[in-house]
């Protein structure tokens, strides 16, 4: 990530209980443009703070073939080599969908980033950021999802399996990723854990 | 299995539903023995809340034996008796950590946090049986429950204590401990209590056993003030006395010195798909339902304390915000963080400290449970407190 002139204080009233931390506080991707502008029309950046280690959080995440234990909506990951993998989302009808990636940038415990690889269905970016909290409160984690939302059938069908839009992409799949990491599990109220369930009265 | 179900407004009936199953390894199925009807359900059955949908099981005050446990829980086995949180919380999130189980960061499912935090700024924990914005979770009014890390929250219960002493400890015992636990009561405090119900109630039993020097007790329904009475307030029928003015005259001028809000308004103000929209069109409704906790900021002492246990939802106009400055008043409010009491609280039941069974009216068979919705509903001053038997024919 470039470094940018934009200074976060780090001042903080040192009191017995304050945390001790040698973690630089830089600015974020909501201060600095040029750290989420992606390539492509949809993008959104998130940020989530995870109970837990960086160098375990990092390692989980780049074994991609991790990310189906908490993306809902990937059915499989197939890494080729240590660069490139093809993420395997579920159509309807059967027809699957594949985002062929190649990594990018890749520094252990802090960043890993992606872009569309030769063959993917759908032109894409990504990173993942891991820094420890200044202030001892675990991790702080940023994702950023860049893509182009097709047109036509195959549109609807990458809008339906990337859950809409870009934002509600990043803030779902860091919830599920939190929930995992923290507890052990994703949590979920899906049937059967209650009765048959009509439509929504909102 | 049976359970009572939601169908909509004032509509709501015992069905056959498929059990409930484990789903992830910290998971635990419970044959509930006793469950109630919390004051808060009656805001699901007039239909406030939004995010439900027919056939969601209600229900958030139970308890039970272990029937099933995951892989990954090692603290409860089969055959365990536990009271279960109506508050879902996993126990390892930096809230969970502080002791503020209802701040769980993971509890609620990613797809429904997504609700809460465009209504509230930041999602909320999941919760049993209270809509798809804290979770979508069934509920307890049932035969059985999957309870979601159950190796955080329920309490395990000795044997031979009968349920109706420690049934409370899932919901309304704690909410009426923190109620007053966050007056900050000094001894000799006076504490005045709006609304009788039962989380009023419990609210009143916890304030004396903090040491406060008097408790008053406001609601208008004959019966509740009875038991507010038996349990040591003075009390005020607001369809007699002007509150504010027999306040100030009881303190002779100074006014309580915590004030606390149990009555609060119909949860509502808040829609998943179209938040400010929803917002905007019921600020005006909540303008009057603020009653009691404007009441409140008026009639506590300059530097008092104002802790509202009772449900608010959405936005309110009419924010007393002068004398909330001007008298220095320190607000305090939330869901209850039920995990953080229950040891300290289920031994003061079983030293018999605290008698958390004066409350209750009526016990009802679970398949006689929509009765009990409607008479809870109907005639407050007769159904104060409804406990549903499963086991009961
Ligand atoms: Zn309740
Ligand atoms: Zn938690």
């Amino acid at each position: 990530m470039p470094q940018t002139s934009i200074q976060t204080s780090t001042a903080t009233p040192a009191g017995p209980d304050t945390p001790v931390t040698d973690a630089v506080v830089e600015p974020t991707a909501f201060l600095d443009r040029d750290l989420h502008e992606g390539d492509y029309g949809s993008d959104s950046v998130r940020a989530v703070l995870i109970n837990r280690p960086r160098d375990a959080l990092y390692a989980y995440w780049r074994d991609f073939r991790n990310l189906p234990t908490f993306m809902e909506t990937l059915n499989e990951v197939r890494v080729s080599d240590t660069r490139q993998s093809t993420w395997i989302v579920e159509g309807p009808g059967g027809g699957d969908v594949e985002l062929t990636s190649e990594i990018t940038e890749d520094r252990a415990g802090e960043y890993i980033a992606w872009r569309a690889a030769e063959g993917s269905d759908i032109d894409h970016e990504g990173w993942i950021g891991f820094r420890d909290n200044a202030f001892g409160r675990g991790t702080e984690v940023r994702l950023f999802i860049s893509y182009d939302p097709p047109a036509g059938v195959v549109g609807k069908v990458v809008a339906k399996v990337l859950q809409r839009e870009p934002r509600i992409q990043a803030r779902r799949e860091l919830r599920r990723f939190k929930q995992l990491m923290e507890t052990g599990e994703v949590s979920t109220s899906r049937a059967p854990d209650a009765a048959p369930r009509g439509p929504r009265h909102l | 299995m049976r359970a009572l179900t939601w169908h909509g407004k004032h509509n709501v009936q015992v069905d056959t539903v498929p059990d409930p199953q484990i789903i992830n390894p910290r998971d635990a199925i419970i044959r509930i023995t006793a469950t109630a009807i919390c004051g808060s359900d009656l805001h699901l059955y007039d239909s406030y809340i939004p995010g439900m949908s027919n056939g969601d099981i209600l229900g958030h005050e139970f308890m039970g034996v272990v029937e099933e446990v995951g892989r990954g829980n090692t603290s409860l086995r089969k055959g365990d008796r536990v009271v279960v949180p109506f508050v879902i919380a996993c126990g390892q999130c930096f809230f969970c950590e502080k002791s503020m189980p209802a701040a769980c960061d993971n509890s609620n499912p990613a797809d429904k946090a997504d609700a809460t935090e465009i209504a509230y700024g930041q999602s909320v924990a999941g919760l049993f049986g209270y809509s798809h914005l804290t979770g979508g979770y069934a509920g307890g009014q049932a035969e059985y429950a999957r309870v979601p890390y159950s190796d955080y929250g329920p309490i395990k219960i000795p044997e031979g204590v009968e349920d109706e002493r420690v049934l409370f400890l899932s919901d309304i015992f704690p909410t009426g401990w923190m109620a007053a636990e966050n007056c900050q009561i000094e001894p000799g405090d006076t504490v005045a209590v709006w609304g009788c119900g039962p989380v009023g109630l419990f609210a009143i039993k916890s304030a004396l056993l903090q040491g406060a020097g008097r408790v008053i007790a406001i609601d208008h329904h004959p019966n509740r003030l009875a038991l507010a009475r038996a349990n040591g307030a003075e009390i005020l029928d607001y369809h007699e006395v002007k509150v504010r003015e027999a306040l100030l005259e009881m303190t002779a001028g100074l006014g309580p010195d915590s004030c606390i809000d149990a009555v609060g308004m119909e949860a509502h103000g808040f829609s998943p798909d179209n938040v400010v929209d929803a917002i905007k069109t019921t600020t005006r409704i909540g303008t009057d339902r603020t009653h009691v906790l404007r009441e409140t900021i008026m009639a506590v002492r300059k530097g008092g304390t104002v802790s509202v246990p009772g449900v608010y939802g959405g936005m309110a106009d009419k924010w007393p915000v002068g004398a909330f400055m001007e008298k220095g008043l320190t607000l305090k409010t939330g869901q209850t963080h039920v995990q953080r009491y229950l040891p300290r609280l289920l031994e003061m039941i079983l030293e018999g400290r605290i008698d958390t069974t004066d409350l209750i009216s009526h016990r009802l068979p679970l398949e006689r449970a929509a009765d009990g919705y409607k008479n809870f509903k109907e005639n407050q001053n007769e159904w104060t407190k409804v406990v549903l038997l499963p086991g009961l024919t």
